[in-house]
């Protein structure tokens, strides 16, 4: 990468932490869901450093766009202004929560420092990240799996709907 | 700025999103804490994939975004059946199934 490459994934790595920040510890949900809109167009932001154009759009057209619309429109249909943020003082959780999450850091920590030598960018093919190399692979050596992929989200539409009814 | 950088970022978010999971008691925040951890994985896949040149990474990010897309559907369905019982987010009023 270049020394523009590292001023831009300077700044969107200061942009994407503060926004899932925000996320994490604001007190009202559509604060935090706007929050991660932007969280998540930051990520895309990342793709494109990384030569992901396809899945830089994909993320903005479907997390930036169908799912936090749905979650905001959640929200919003709940009319929920204040969620219960912290668990109570001295529930499990709350004594859980840090030291789990401490686990999860250095256990994290310890694979990327392990697996850090050699960390070098392949000089990347012209067609890398295009639709077209995305979408050969796709259809030829990971066919099944995206037809099961299409499966789950049949059987997630049907259980959301029965799920949300009024009445079975 | 090697592709380590990328995966310090992702692992941070993992861990940010892991913890917003355990410690928050709304469930909607808990849907959008699940939500950077996937991104956080899709961070790290594609990093992969950049680094190694190779499309699987994508195409692995690309199937995890339909997870969550099934994922956010579902959970947030059942946000609003729980909703419309107990009139209240919070998890720790999901105790039907206590033993």
């Amino acid at each position: 990468m270049g020394a523009l490459e590292t001023v831009a994934f300077v700044i969107l790595a200061t942009l994407a932490l503060a926004s899932a920040m925000v996320v994490v510890f604001h007190r009202t949900p559509v604060v935090s869901a706007l929050a991660l809109a932007f969280n998540l167009i930051t990520i895309a932001g990342f793709y494109l450093l990384l030569n992901a154009q396809f899945l830089a759009l994909l993320q903005v057209i479907v997390y930036a766009g169908a799912i936090m619309v749905l979650i905001l429109f959640v929200i919003m249909l709940l009319s929920i202004t204040a969620e219960p943020r912290l668990h109570r003082s001295g529930s499990i959780q709350s004594v859980l929560a840090p030291l789990i999450a401490l686990g999860c850091a250095v256990a994290l920590g310890l694979a990327v420092y392990r697996g850090s030598e050699g960390g070098k960018y392949v000089v990347s093919s012209t067609d890398f990240g295009t639709v077209r190399s995305i979408g050969t692979e796709l259809f030829t050596t990971f066919f099944y799996a995206f037809e099961a992929i299409s499966l789950l989200l049949v059987v997630a539409m049907v259980g959301a709907v029965l799920l949300a009814k009024r009445r079975l | 700025m090697g592709p380590q950088w990328l995966l310090v970022l992702s692992a941070v978010l993992f861990t940010l999103g892991a913890f917003g999971v355990l410690w928050n008691r709304g469930a909607i925040t808990i849907l959008m804490c699940v939500e950077i951890m996937l991104n956080a994985t899709n961070l790290a896949f594609i990093a992969f994939a950049r680094q190694f040149d190779s499309a699987e990474g994508q195409i692995y990010a690309f199937f995890i975004m339909t997870l969550a897309a099934a994922e956010a559907a579902v959970g947030l369905a059942i946000v609003i059946a729980l909703f419309r019982l107990r009139e209240s987010t919070d998890v720790d009023e999901l105790n039907l199934m206590k033993w």
